[in-house]
């Protein structure tokens, strides 16, 4: 005989279609798995404003001896805008590698203090040192949101042309993050 | 024009009611000792009333309130909408976080400026993006969203009758045979024609 045994017609795909739980398990898991591995924080909000340019604003300056911030500040060239509160313990974290990321960036910082007492503020840098080449004071928190912050510290890199070109959400207190956003600096100086 | 004070808000019959068995709920002068069980079922009953009618705690302080009412009733309902970036899960109408309180004032101030509803919204959408909005707007990149749903069930519903249709025509009568399967039966006929046994 050179026929195989026949199989009623109809049989072939009804076996496949028992796999298919199986298969919908697998793929629903892996999604799982990949969503609980990955470093997203859920806190995290994208940034609106990537690629748009800065808002306008102009900050009165904290210190008597250094000035403050306004949007004509921003542009020429890469700049870094922070914001940063004494309140903020994240901050304090942070505030090491930002002294370092103005060094190894070759790029000045500017800080804008987020609704804090002038004066906490201005006890805090003595204390820690002052990475900033200019402080601006956010009173109302209006800059902020303006920024679209959602909270201290984030991290702002400014192309030339006064554009936002990327937005560090949350600390930068580790090196794979200092590094990536030192990448991120020489990829807006283009 | 009525007061843009808290009251304002408890003008409704319900929930100036529950405001009232507030007060009612403390076992005053006509619960006396004479009637002791049926006073505290009642004293029972009233707070059970109150609790369930009682207005949620409102994160709005009385400071942040428009004095036109009008208005303040549109910040209200835009501000139910608008998701407070730090405690993600609710609006910014509900929570007590500092961020949500400086978005209140921020849709009011707009308001005030003559902003229309949906020109507040986009202001802080500009800001924010659709994040904010706790009711995702349809686009092409949310079309999955909205319309995935009433696609699965669409294409659930097409199995479903496919199904049924084949179930019933199977019923009904046997699939024709193939060429193959015709052919085959040709042979055994002729074989069993030919008188000859099987091998």
């Amino acid at each position: 005989m050179t026929t195989a045994p026949d199989r009623p017609a109809g049989t072939r795909p009804r076996h496949l279609l028992y796999l298919l739980p199986v298969v919908l398990f697998v793929v629903v898991a892996v999604y799982f798995l990949v969503a609980l591995y990955s470093s997203r924080d859920p806190q995290e909000v994208p940034s609106a404003l990537v690629g748009k340019p800065a808002p306008g604003f102009t900050l009165a300056p904290l210190l008597p001896d250094l000035p403050g911030v306004a949007r004509a500040d921003l542009g020429g060239s890469v700049v870094l805008v922070n914001f940063f509160a004494s309140w903020c313990v994240p901050c304090r974290a942070e505030h090491p590698y930002l002294g370092r990321i103005a060094k190894d960036g070759g790029l000045p910082i500017f800080g804008i203090v987020y609704k804090d007492k002038p004066d906490a503020a201005r006890a805090y840098l003595a204390e820690l040192g002052n990475p900033y080449a200019r402080i601006g004071m956010d009173d109302s928190g209006r800059t902020g949101i303006d920024f679209g912050i959602t909270g201290v510290p984030e991290t702002f890199v400014l192309a030339p042309d006064g554009r936002i070109c990327y937005r560090q959400w949350g600390p930068v207190t580790d090196d794979d993050t200092e590094q990536a956003l030192l990448a991120k600096i020489k990829e807006c100086r283009r | 024009m009525r007061c843009a004070l808290p009251g304002f808000f408890l003008d409704s019959p319900a929930k100036a009611g529950a405001q009232g068995n507030r007060h009612d709920a403390d076992p005053g002068p006509p619960l006396s000792r004479g009637n002791q069980g049926k006073a505290t079922t009642k004293a029972m009953l009233l707070l059970l009333l109150a609790l369930v009618l009682a207005p949620p705690a409102l994160a709005v302080e009385p400071g942040e309130m428009l004095k036109d009412p009008a208005l303040e009733a549109r910040a209200r309902a835009i501000s139910e909408e608008i998701r407070c970036v730090v405690c993600q899960n609710q609006s910014i109408d509900d929570s007590a976080a500092d961020l949500a309180a400086d978005l209140r004032r921020l849709v009011r101030e707009r308001l005030l400026a003559g902003d229309s509803d949906q020109q507040v919204r986009d202001f802080l959408v500009a800001r924010y993006g659709d994040f904010v909005l706790l009711d995702p707007p349809v686009k092409p990149k949310t079309w999955l969203l909205w319309y995935g749903p009433a696609a699965i069930f669409l294409l659930a519903l097409a199995a479903v009758a496919v199904y049924f249709r084949r179930r019933r025509g199977a019923a009904l009568a046997p699939p024709p045979l193939s060429a193959d399967e015709a052919q085959r039966l040709e042979s055994l006929l002729a074989d069993a024609g030919e008188g000859r046994g099987s091998p």
